[in-house]
C-alpha cells in the first residue's frame, strides 16, 4: 500500500520533470543567468591572472554546476501562477512533494547535463585525467540535487514575478561565489574565511570537485560528501515543507 | 461533525459543516450538501459568494478550516489519491501549458492520473477529434484562440475517463459556438453517467443545464432547488425600477399596485419585485398620472443572483438548509 503510493507519486514526479524540461530548459532567463552569467564570471576571474588552468577547472565545475541547476527550479511555481496552470496540476493525484520533487529533479537535470558536457570538453582541451573519477560523478550528482533544492526553496517567496525571484536569486548566489573558494583554494585563505566558507555547500562541492579532478583536497572527500548531503536533505524538506504553505496561497 | 453515509452511497460529493477562512474573511460558511452518482448539480452565485473557494475545497487544493468532504465514497483528507483520481478538474481562469502543445498538455495529465502510454494516447486522439482540435495538436496553445485553450482545458480534465467532473465558469467569457460545444458536452458525458459539479453565476445556463441547482451567496447555501422552482424564485426576482421627481409621501402605493410582491427602496429610487414587469410598469405609469406624481424614469430589470438570494434567505428565515 506505501510503496504502491510511492511508486505511483514517483511516477507523477517523472511526468511534473519532464513538462518542466519541455517548458523551462530554454527559457531566456534561465539562458542568461544559468549560462551565460557564469562563462562571463568565469573569464573575469581566469584573465589576466598567472593561474594554470588545470588548477581553476574545480571552481568552473563548481560554479557552473551551481548556477544551472539552481536556474530552474525557481521560476516553476511563479511562473505556474502567471500562466495560471498551477491550480489543475495541484488537482491531479500528485502530491505536493511529487510536484517539488520532479520540480528539483529537472533542475538537477539541467545542471548535471550541461555541466558533464562542459567538463568533458575541458578535460579533454586541457589533456588531463581525473584522479578519482568516480568522486567526480558523485559531486556532480550530489551538487545539483542540492542546489536544484535551494532553487526550489527561493520559489516559494511570495512573489508571481519571475524577474523578482532572479533578483533575490542572484543577491544569494553571487555572495556565496565569492566565500566558497571557487577561485580559491581554502588553504591559502585566512581563517575567517574558511569558518565562513565552511557554511556554503558550494565549498563542499567545489573541494570535492578538486579531490576528484586533481587527488586532494582540503577537507577528506567523505566529509565534503556528508556534508553536501545534509544539505540537500536539509532544503528538500524544507523546500516541501514551505511549499505545502505557499502553493495554496498562490491561488488567489 | 461526521458525514452521514451508508456504504451503499450512490453519492459523488458529501460535503459536511464545510467551511474556509482566509484571514477574518469567511468565504465558505459552514455549508452541507450531497451530489447523487450522475447529476449535473449546479452551484450558483453571483461573483464573490465562494463558488471558486468552494470547488477548490472539493478537488483537494485548498484545504478547509473545517468540515468534512467525501469524493466517491473517499475522504478527501485521509485518502487524496483515491479521492482524486476518477475526478476531472476544469479550474476558473485556468490555462493549459502555453509553451506545451495540446498533445504534450494531453500526455502530460494522463500521466498525472496513472494512465499506461497506449491508452493515454488514445483517448487524446479520441477527445482531440471530438474537439476539432486534431490538425492543431502539435501547435503550442499559446498560438489558439480563447475558445480552443478552453477545449484544450477540457479535454485536459478528460482524459481519464472522470466519473465526476468540476467545472468552475467553462463558458465565461467565450464565443457563442464554444459555449454551446462545452454545454453540450456537459450533457453528453451526464448521459453517459458522468456526475457534473458545475460552478456558474449564469442563471440560464443552470437552470438549462442542471438537474438540481444549489443557490450561494456570501458563503452560505441560500436553497438547493429544481430548475423548475428555481425559474419561479427567479422569475418572481423580477423588478420595474421607478423614480419620482419628489419623494413619495406614502409609498405603501406601490406595494398595494396588483402583482407587486415586495418594494425596496434604494439610491432613491422605488424597486418593485414582480412576476410580471410589463404589467407593473403600466399600472405604475397609469398610478402616476392618476395621482399627478411626476414619473422621471421608469425601467424594467431581468432578475439578479443578488435579489432571487435576498427573496429566498427572507423566505426561510435562516440562510442556510435544502428544501
Ligand atoms: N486566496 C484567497 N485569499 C483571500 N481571499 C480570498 C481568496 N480566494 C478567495 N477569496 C475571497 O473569498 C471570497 C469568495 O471568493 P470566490 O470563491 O472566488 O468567489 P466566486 O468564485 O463565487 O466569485 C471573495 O470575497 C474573495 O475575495
Ligand atoms: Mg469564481
Amino acid at each position: 500500500m506505501a510503496s504502491g503510493r510511492f511508486l505511483w507519486q514517483s511516477r507523477a514526479a517523472l511526468a511534473v520533470a519532464e513538462k518542466d524540461m519541455r517548458i523551462y530548459y530554454l527559457k531566456p532567463p534561465v539562458l542568461i543567468f544559468g549560462i551565460f552569467f557564469p562563462v562571463c564570471l568565469f573569464l573575469a576571474f581566469a584573465f589576466g591572472r598567472n593561474i594554470p588552468m588545470p588548477v581553476l577547472l574545480p571552481g568552473m565545475l563548481g560554479m557552473t554546476l551551481f548556477f544551472l541547476s539552481s536556474s530552474t527550479s525557481p521560476l516553476v511555481a511563479p511562473w505556474e501562477t502567471l500562466s495560471r496552470t498551477l491550480e489543475r496540476l495541484v488537482s491531479t493525484p500528485a502530491s505536493i512533494t511529487a510536484i517539488v520533487a520532479g520540480d528539483i529533479f529537472a533542475g538537477a537535470v539541467y545542471g548535471i547535463g550541461i555541466s558533464l558536457f562542459l567538463l568533458a570538453v575541458s578535460v579533454a582541451a586541457l589533456g588531463i585525467a581525473p584522479v578519482h573519477p568516480l568522486v567526480v560523478g558523485i559531486d556532480i550528482c550530489l551538487s545539483a540535487v542540492c542546489f536544484s533544492a535551494l532553487g526550489s526553496l527561493i520559489a516559494t517567496l511570495p512573489t508571481d514575478s519571475p524577474g523578482n525571484i532572479m533578483l533575490v536569486l542572484n543577491v544569494i548566489r553571487l555572495p556565496l561565489i565569492f566565500v566558497s573558494g571557487v577561485f580559491m583554494p581554502l588553504g591559502d585563505m585566512p581563517a575567517w574565511g574558511r569558518t565562513i566558507a565552511a557554511c556554503s555547500p558550494l565549498t563542499y562541492t567545489c573541494d570535492l570537485a578538486r579531490h576528484g579532478l586533481l587527488g586532494s583536497g582540503y577537507f577528506p572527500a567523505a566529509l565534503s560528501m556528508g556534508a553536501l548531503a545534509a544539505f540537500t536533505v536539509g532544503f528538500c524538506v524544507l523546500a516541501v515543507f514551505l511549499h505545502k504553505k505557499s502553493t495554496p496561497r498562490r491561488l488567489a | 461533525m461526521g458525514v452521514v453515509s451508508s456504504p451503499m452511497t450512490s453519492n459523488s460529493i458529501e460535503v459536511a459543516g464545510l467551511r474556509k477562512d482566509f484571514g477574518s474573511l469567511r468565504a465558505v460558511d459552514n455549508i452541507s450538501f450531497a451530489v447523487a452518482e450522475g447529476e449535473i448539480f449546479g452551484f450558483l452565485g453571483p461573483n464573490g459568494a465562494g463558488k471558486t473557494t468552494t470547488q477548490r475545497l472539493l478537488t483537494g487544493v485548498l484545504r478547509p478550516t473545517a468540515g468534512d468532504i467525501r469524493i466517491m465514497g473517499r475522504d478527501l483528507r485521509k485518502d487524496p489519491v483515491a479521492a482524486k483520481r476518477h475526478v476531472g478538474v476544469v479550474p476558473e481562469n485556468a490555462n493549459p501549458y502555453r509553451d506545451l502543445s495540446a498533445w504534450h498538455n494531453l500526455m502530460l495529465m494522463g500521466r498525472l492520473y496513472g494512465m499506461a502510454k497506449k491508452r493515454r494516447e488514445q483517448k487524446a486522439l479520441q477527445l482531440l477529434e471530438y474537439f476539432g482540435l486534431l490538425d492543431r495538436r502539435r501547435a503550442k496553445t499559446k498560438t489558439l484562440s480563447k475558445g480552443l485553450n478552453q477545449r484544450i482545458s477540457l479535454s485536459m480534465a478528460l482524459i481519464h475517463d472522470p466519473r465526476l467532473l468540476f467545472l468552475d465558469e467553462p463558458t465565461s467569457g467565450l464565443d457563442v459556438e464554444s459555449t454551446r460545444l462545452i454545454r453540450r458536452l456537459i450533457v453528453d458525458l451526464n448521459t453517459r453517467g458522468v456526475t457534473v459539479f458545475l460552478t456558474t453565476h449564469d442563471m440560464q445556463e443552470a437552470a438549462r443545464l442542471c438537474d438540481r441547482v444549489a443557490i450561494v451567496c456570501r458563503g452560505r447555501i441560500a436553497a438547493i432547488d429544481s430548475p423548475d422552482a428555481l425559474r419561479a424564485d427567479f422569475s418572481s426576482a423580477q423588478s420595474v425600477e421607478v423614480a419620482f421627481e419628489k419623494p413619495l409621501r406614502d409609498p405603501a402605493l406601490l406595494q398595494e399596485l396588483a402583482s407587486v410582491s415586495g418594494v425596496r427602496q434604494e439610491k432613491g429610487k422605488y424597486i418593485l419585485f414582480t412576476d410580471r414587469p410589463g404589467e407593473v410598469a403600466c399600472r405604475v405609469a397609469l398610478l402616476a398620472r392618476e395621482r399627478g406624481l411626476g414619473l422621471r424614469s421608469i425601467n424594467t430589470r431581468a432578475a439578479r443572483l443578488e435579489d432571487v438570494f435576498v427573496h429566498l434567505t427572507a423566505a426561510k428565515g435562516s440562510g442556510n438548509g435544502e428544501r
